[in-house]
Parts: C-alpha cells; structure tokens; sequence
C-alpha cells in the first residue's frame, strides 16, 4: 500500500469522518483515498477552495463532534498557519497531515524535503506547545495516523503527521489490525448541564477542558481571542492571558512522558548516535551498518515524535556517547535541537541537504567516522 | 436547560477575571426582551453611538424567535471585525473563528452535524474582502447556512479604512483622497455566485429587514442578507453624516424599495440610491440534497 493511502486508511480506522482539503503534491493521494472511502463509511468529503478553508472546515467539523483532518504539502501548510493557531487557542482535537517536499516557495513538487519541521513547531504566530510526528513507512504513516487522533482528543490540540514524499509516495506492505485491536481516545466531555458547565474550566488535577459540542444545548461560546473560563474575550490585559497560554503549553510539555515516543537501536554499546526522524532514519541504515563493520559501535534515537522535544532523552544520550550525528533533508533544524539538548557534552555533526533526493549515504557515513574520530578523506 | 438571568451573574462573581464587564446590571438598565438570548454579562457591548449593529442584531434575534428554530440547534460563526462580535454576545452556540474564514468554518459545521442551523454574522470587510474566495464558493456549492453581511463601507474596528465595498470617492482612513477602486456589490456578488435567497435592507427599515432575515432562515440552501448600516466613526463622518441618525436620514432620502431587481443594478455609489428589497429567491438543491442524490445514484448501482 502506499504511504499517503495507509495514511487515509489510518485516519479511517481512527474514527476520522470528516476530510478537507486541497489538491497538492505530494499529499494529493491522501485526499482522492479519502473522497472514495469516507462516503463509504457515512462520512463527509469536501474540496475546498484553499486550504485556509480547508483548515477552518475541520475545525468547525470537530467542534460539530466529528473527528477531522486534513493532509496537505508546504505551501498549503503556509497557508493553514494562522488557523492551527486558531485550533491550538481554542483547543480543537484534529490532525493535519504535511507530506513534505523541497521548498521553500513552491520547490519542488514531486520530491522529497524535510524543510518544515521548525514550521510545525513556531509556524503559527504566538506562544504554544504541539504534537508532531515523523513516520518512517506506510505502515508507520498508517499507525501514527491513528495516534494522531488519539494524541489530538486526548489533549485537545491540533496533532501535526509531519511525513515526506519519499514515505508518503514509497508502496510497501501495510498490515491493518482487525477494528477490536485499535485503541481509541475520545475528547473529555462535560460531566455538569448547560447552567453549570464553563466551556474552558479545567478540573482539578487536570490539564484539558472537558468540550461540549455544537447543538447539544450548552450555548458555548468560542474565540480566538485570549479567553477566560467561559471561554469570554478577555483582552483588556494579561490576566487572562498567563493562566490561558501557560496551560496550552504546560498540558503538552508536562505530558512528554506520556506523549514522547522514541525508538533506540544498538544504543547499548555506542561511541557515536545517530539522530533521525522519517525517511532520513532509514537512509541512515546502510552507512550505520557499514560503520558496524569497520568497528565504530554506532547506534540510533529515532524521532518518531519530534514535537515536543525529548530533551531529557537527548541530553542523556549526549552524555553517553563520543558523538552524535544528525542526517536530515534541510539544511540543519533539528540539529540545532539536538545541540541544544547535548549543551555541549559531546560534539554535534549536522548532515545537512536541501531536498529534492533523500542523502547520498556515503555522506552520512562520513559524519559517522568523523564523530568516531576517524580520519575522512574531503 | 435555559440559564437564568440571576444564575448567571452568579456564574460571573464566581470568576475572578472580567468582573468590570458586571458592572451594568439588570436593575441598572431594566430587563430588555431580547436579554433570554444574549449573554447579557458580556454587556455592554463594544459597539459606538449610533452604530447600526444593535438594530441588525435585534432585527436576527426577532427574527429566530419568528422563525421557531430550535435555538439549541442554531449555531452563529463570526469572523473578525465589530460585526464579527455578534458571535461573543448571542447565547446560542457561537463561534468567533479568525478573520474572512467565519464560512469555511461554518461549512464544517454545518456538514459535521446537518441538524445545525447555521448562521454567518459577519461584516463586509470580513466576508467579501479578505473572506471573497469563500463567500463565492460557498454560494456557488449552494451550502446550507444564512449569511448576514452587515456592509459600513468600512473596516470600523481598525479606524475607518477603505475595502471591497468603499465606493468610489469615499474617504476613509487609507482613502483620503477618496477611494478610486471599483467596489464590490455584496448582493450581486452572491447572486452571481448561485445563491438561492438574496436580500438587501438598511438598518432603518427594521421590520422588513427582519422579515427577511426570518425567510433566509427557513429556506434551505445558501442565503445572503445584506444590511447597509451607520458607522459614524468610520465612514458617517467623513460623508456629512455626524451622528447614526444623519445616516439613517440619509436612508431614508436614498433608499429605494425594489423587490425582484436585477442584482447587477443594485451597485451602491456615493450620494446614489440605495436599491433594497428581495432579490433572490429561487430553489436549488443544496450541496448535502446534491450529495445524497448522488450517492442514491451509486448505491442503487447506476453509473457515476
């Protein structure tokens, strides 16, 4: 199955009944499997105009009860920004899926870039925290599609599927769980009636306002104005404003543990780590294999949540190790992360490239014996 | 379940924050008969002196009450501007989304739960200018919502500047030579796109207004209403219309009633008539109607 269909059929079996978008390569396919399979399954496909509606269509649809998405590629991820932020403010559950090309501007269309990964993380304007990840294969797409739900009803935020063309368009074996084996999350639910519920109160001990919906008589009201309780505007100075965006990040930064998923591998033994997230991990397979044969124990912390950071994760591992490399197909985002996270216990090799093919693999295996301080012929 | 008046200022004392919007008070200002179905603790409102949005307002809530809509299922998506507070102060379900995207919002709510009655309240600058990609698309799916476009020929919120439907030689606060850019006509805009139920009124003949505002509710597919309203602060006093009621004088010497009236000669010009009246009122299967149909077709096995 190819990737961008394992990722529609991932948003299918996640409960997703409802779709929005606009054609754009490398995401198209996502759109054209879900106009054949939602209509199937009692749920709505639309096309939209571009994809700022698109984005505004899924949040009023999840604020209608249904579970939303969208998938698109760098220039309509530019253009969906400013409602993210309107999706984070309010705290609407849906996920937005960016198969990645070469940028910036229109790039390259039908090849491979990992350009937007600071993007998802500040591209909004404002202050919040996020939820993205990075699959590495169909069938990780397909998992992670369905994670992605989970993540975005359990902490109310929009949940970023920050894939590439290169997953997004490869065909591999997809294997789907029978329904009774997927788990599912739902959004918390008011507990109170109409006359006692405040639409962003948040019980004691807990992170996330329970969400009354669209037409179930709560009357509530919501704004992407900076809001107290009721989820009234309260604008005219900061008091509102510290409790409201010291929760949107704190429900995700205090919730790393639970939210964080990482894959370690040969990491037991190894002078030398390579960092990588999505199709960049799996480039990364062969020079690691190769720098196993000529003795540099290496091994790999995979990405597969990128956002938030697993900073504890990162410093630990930098303590632990002579090195760390960071392949990755812009010219160095993630890296910066990465060094931060190290704070300078160990060296830091970013292997940059600006899209348009995945890394010559040799290059990597360069930065491998460069951070196991071989010698590298230039 | 209703809440009451009483319990909701107790709800407010409850909250630290925004306790100086209490500040007005049933026994200050007495009991209005629209108090039921606005959020009375938000009051007052934003809105300046003489500003035509309190009688646009009123005129919508008469006219949901004419309608007997079940106002749990009725749901009003702004977008941002002075109009685009209405949403902030009705007590139904309301959402007061980012600036131009109130219909692709309400889109989503509408094909999310069909049950919704799905109202757009928003302003000119809002729907037609930065918005005009989705009105037009909108209409032209003949998607299922009313839409309320209160047109000042201006954007009032910000101070006064031109936009999409500032005639030509008004002067605004980026037009102060006067504005020399061909304008759009907000009702022939949507007609032209395709929608079924278009109107136009002033603020100053209410009545009317709310008449069809009750009719655009209750006739299924995409429907405009279009009402010209005061601005003094922004647009009133750069045209010799000091105070709201020089501009409703001024309504009143220009406003020229023509039901059924070819939309494309209704454009506004500076000091011209104001064409109002029914334009629109056609029937069409609405996307959803055009959907099933479609989708009958397939299940019943015929060709796509």
């Amino acid at each position: 199955m190819q990737g961008d269909v394992a990722c529609a059929e991932g948003a299918i079996c996640a409960g997703c009944r409802f779709f929005a978008g606009y054609p754009i390569t490398p995401a198209t396919e996502v759109a054209q499997r879900m106009s054949e399979r939602l209509p199937l399954v009692d749920g709505i496909y639309i096309q939209m105009e571009d994809e700022i509606a698109s984005m505004n269509a899924v949040l009023g649809a999840s604020w209608a009860g249904m579970k939303a998405m969208t998938a698109t590629s760098g220039p309509g991820f530019s253009l969906m920004m400013e409602n993210i932020g309107l999706g984070v403010m309010t705290e609407t559950p849906c996920v937005v899926v960016n198969v990645q090309r070469g940028g910036p501007s229109t790039g390259l269309p039908t090849l491979v870039g990992q350009g937007d990964m600071m993007q998802a993380r500040w591209g909004s304007h404002g202050d919040y925290s996020i939820i993205a990840l990075c699959p590495s294969s169909p069938q990780e797409l397909f998992d992670l599609t369905i994670h992605a739900f989970n993540l975005s009803e359990i902490y109310r935020v929009p949940v970023l599927v920050m894939t590439d063309a290169e997953v997004g368009h490869m065909t591999e074996r997809v294997v789907i769980p029978p329904p009774e084996e997927i788990e599912l999350a739902v959004r918390p639910r008011p507990k109170v009636p109409p006359g006692e519920y405040k639409a962003y109160a948040v019980p004691p001990g807990e992170w996330v306002p329970p969400m009354a919906i669209a037409g179930e008589g709560y009357r509530i009201h919501m704004t992407g104005l900076t809001h107290d309780e009721r989820g009234y505007p309260a604008t005219t100075d900061d008091r509102a404003q510290w409790p409201l965006v010291q929760r949107l990040v704190d429900k995700i930064e205090k919730n790393k543990e639970r939210i964080i998923r990482l894959e370690m591998s040969q990491l037991d033994d190894a002078e030398v780590a390579v960092v990588a997230y999505g199709i960049s991990a799996r480039t990364a397979a062969w020079p690691m294999q190769q720098a196993r044969q000529e003795g540099i124990r290496v091994g790999m912390l995979r990405l597969i949540t990128v956002w938030p950071f697993p900073d504890e994760q990162i410093h630990d591992l930098a303590g632990r190790v002579r090195g760390i490399v960071v392949p990755e197909i812009n010219m160095g985002q993630i890296v910066r992360e990465v060094q931060r996270c190290a704070a300078g216990q160990t060296p830091v090799y970013s292997v940059p490239h600006p899209g348009g093919d995945i890394h010559d693999p040799q290059q990597v295996l360069d930065a491998i014996r460069r951070a196991a301080g071989r010698k590298v012929k230039e | 379940m209703a809440i009451t008046m009483r319990d909701s200022y107790r709800l407010d004392k409850s909250l630290e924050i925004h306790h100086e919007a209490e500040g007005l008070k049933e026994d200050v200002h007495g009991r209005h008969p629209m108090d039921d179905m606005l959020r009375t603790e938000r009051l007052p409102h934003i809105w300046c002196p003489g500003c035509g949005l309190g009688t646009a307002l009123t005129c919508f809530l008469s006219a949901l009450c004419r309608a007997e809509l079940d106002l749990d299922k009725v749901v009003v998506v702004s977008g941002i501007g002075c109009t685009g507070r209405v949403a902030g102060y009705v007590r139904l379900d309301s959402f007061h989304t980012t600036h131009g995207r109130a219909i692709p919002f309400a889109t989503g709510l509408k094909l999310g739960n069909p049950e919704l009655k799905v109202v757009v309240f928003s302003g000119d600058g809002d729907l037609v200018t930065i918005g005009g990609n989705h009105f037009i698309h909108a209409a032209r799916r003949n998607m299922d919502m009313t839409v309320i476009c209160v047109n000042n020929f201006n954007y009032g919120m910000t101070g006064g500047q031109a936009g999409a439907t500032t005639p030509i030689g008004g002067i605004t606060s980026t037009s102060p030579y006067g504005n020399y850019e061909y304008p759009f006509n907000v009702s022939a805009l949507a007609a032209a796109s395709g929608a079924v139920y278009v109107a136009r009124w002033t603020v100053l003949h209410a009545r009317r207004l709310e008449r069809s505002i009750t009719e655009a509710l209750l006739k299924p597919g995409f429907t405009l209403v279009e009402i010209i309203s005061p601005c003094p602060t922004g647009w009133g006093r750069q045209h010799k219309q000091r105070e709201g009621l020089d501009t409703l004088r001024y309504y009143h010497e220009h406003g020229v009633i023509r039901h059924g009236a070819d939309p494309r000669e209704t454009d506004i010009g500076l000091g011209g008539v104001i064409v109002e009246g029914k334009f629109v009122d056609i029937e069409k299967p609405t996307f959803l109607e055009q959907r099933e149909r479609r989708l009958e077709q397939i299940r019943s096995g015929g060709k796509a």
